[in-house]
């Protein structure tokens, strides 16, 4: 099992989202959140006074996903993701050590 | 001479409610510039100056500024407690409106002036100091400062000084007063390398509109009748802010490149600050330069506090102080009997000595002020301290001051 995480562009959050219910993807969740990468910042200016924002808003993805759906989701993202600009983002992939789902107890693979 | 007139009665009250309104509006005016943290405290210093400087006004306010004179420098206190000031005219302040009419349109403008001030200190003021501190500067400043420019036996009344609507007596008065409280409170934390962001700008647009709104009645209302001047006051209010508006904008989108809403409130109000001592004795043509000028000038008036090195946190001295005195001296350019026969004419009518007597006006007014504020505040520090604890300041003036918190999403 493996936990994907994609930092990405706000606004390509709900293509990304039906490419992936597309994948038959079991859940997925997303947080916004700030940083910088590469990217630069943004100008503010308050009368007269400007001010560099460094982080910049993006969006978090969060999914678990069993071993052989991961190339393929992984594809998915990077493609729809891409806008071919600096500030794209990032996926990270880590391995799961395990998934109990709450209600039943189910562990494992049946349970993401 | 003495007989009411309804049509000045209804007028005045109307603006008098109209002054009234500037206070909440300033509130969020300057709620809108703090950090989301400060909005309820930054609210409550100018409603509870409703509630505070009402009752310092009834009981002495009204008659150390406007009562009968002691030596040119403050009124008796004759008129305590609102002895004596009935439904009779006044005539040698209004003839044709009753007495209390006057009283509490006057008394608006005694609201305005310390929640103006507010501004410098924003974001780290003790609640309780904040209070006691503006009831001695109405009553050790507002109050002679009043008395000076607008009471019967006033000295710079008598000097010949022209203030129409309160340039001096409101606007010289808060900024410089401003000044002298933001270099006593010292910085907000994090001043210089964290970003102070405004947290609503919408809130603090709607706050310039109602304040322009309102500035009808505070300028065009000092004609104290429903006649001419007052609607020669009215039109010459509307075309500065207006100029101001545009200059102060077009002027960042030169020098900064980009035309911002915080911009046009901005200039809006350095508009009104400019014209309101000279709102009814000057004409269109030159109200319009006021504006114009005025928007230019508080623009870069803003930079002095990086410059300088003080935290005036919503710029109460660069858009009131230098925006203030501006206005006093251009009244003493820009006047002329042909709008105003009570007035006088300014340099640009033939009279050069109304300029002096204006600098006059705006230097006493600048030093006094100044002066006696910063010994009120360095005694208060001593005594009762000016400044939240650290910590209440990072947890911001809401939560530490209110137990309250602006907004819950």
């Amino acid at each position: 099992m493996k936990k994907i995480e994609a930092i990405i562009k706000p606004f390509k959050l709900d293509e990304i989202k039906e490419a992936l219910q597309g994948l038959d993807i079991k859940g997925m969740t997303i947080t916004e959140v700030k940083g910088f990468g590469r990217q630069k910042g943004h100008t503010e200016i308050y009368r007269g006074a400007e001010y560099i924002i460094d982080f910049i808003p993006k969006v978090k993805l969060e999914l678990i996903l069993d071993d052989s759906q991961v190339p393929q989701v992984l594809k998915t993202i990077q493609e729809t993701a891409r806008t071919g600009k600096i500030g794209d983002g990032k996926i990270f992939v880590l391995p799961v050590g395990e998934v109990i789902r709450i209600r039943t107890g189910e562990t494992g693979s049946s349970a993401i | 001479m003495n007989a009411i007139n309804t049509g000045d009665t209804a007028f005045i009250l109307i603006a008098s409610a109209l002054v009234m309104f500037m206070t909440p509006g300033l509130a969020l005016f300057y709620g809108g510039m703090v950090r989301s943290k400060n909005v309820l405290g930054t609210i409550m210093h100018s409603f509870i100056i409703l509630g505070l400087v009402t009752i310092e006004w009834v009981l002495w306010g009204y008659s150390n500024a406007f009562g009968p004179d002691l030596g040119g420098v403050i009124g008796s206190l004759d008129w305590f407690g609102l002895s004596g000031v009935g439904i009779a005219p006044f005539k040698d302040y209004a003839g044709t409106i009753p007495h209390q009419a006057f009283m509490i349109f006057q008394m608006m403008f005694a609201i305005i002036t310390p929640a103006l001030i507010t501004g410098t200190f924003a974001e780290r003021i003790k609640f309780s100091t904040f209070v006691v501190f503006t009831l001695l500067w109405c009553t050790l400043v507002y109050n002679p400062v009043a008395h000076w420019v607008w009471g019967i036996g006033g000295w710079l009344r008598d000097l010949g000084a022209l203030d129409f609507a309160g340039g001096t007596v409101v606007h010289i008065n808060s900024g410089i007063a401003a000044l002298a409280a933001a270099l006593v409170i010292g910085k907000r934390k994090g001043y210089g390398h964290e970003p102070f962001h405004p947290h609503n700008l919408p809130m603090t647009i709607m706050g310039a509109a109602i304040l322009w709104f309102g500035w009808f009645g505070f300028n065009a209302g000092s004609a104290l009748g429903a006649n001419g001047l007052a609607v020669s006051a009215f039109v010459t209010t509307h075309i500065a802010a207006a100029a101001a508006t545009f200059s102060w904008v077009f002027t960042e989108w030169m020098y900064r490149g980009k035309p911002t809403t915080l911009g046009a409130a901005s200039g809006a109000v350095a508009g009104l600050v400019a014209i309101t001592p000279a709102a009814g004795f000057v004409g269109p043509l030159s109200a319009l330069m006021i504006g114009l000028a005025a928007g230019v000038l508080c623009y870069f008036a803003i930079f002095l506090k990086h410059k300088l090195g003080y935290d005036d946190a919503l710029d109460v001295v660069g858009v009131h102080g230098v925006g203030g005195t501006f206005g006093a001296l251009a009244t003493g350019l820009f006047a002329s009997k042909l709008i105003n026969e009570a007035g006088n004419n300014g340099l640009f009518f033939g009279n050069p000595v109304q300029l002096g007597i204006q600098a006059i006006a705006v230097g006493v007014t600048l030093v006094y002020s100044f002066v006696v504020t910063l010994i009120i505040l360095k005694v208060l520090d001593w005594t009762m301290g000016l400044r939240v604890e650290h910590e209440d300041e990072q947890a911001g003036l809401d939560l530490s001051q209110h137990s309250e918190v602006g907004y819950n999403l």
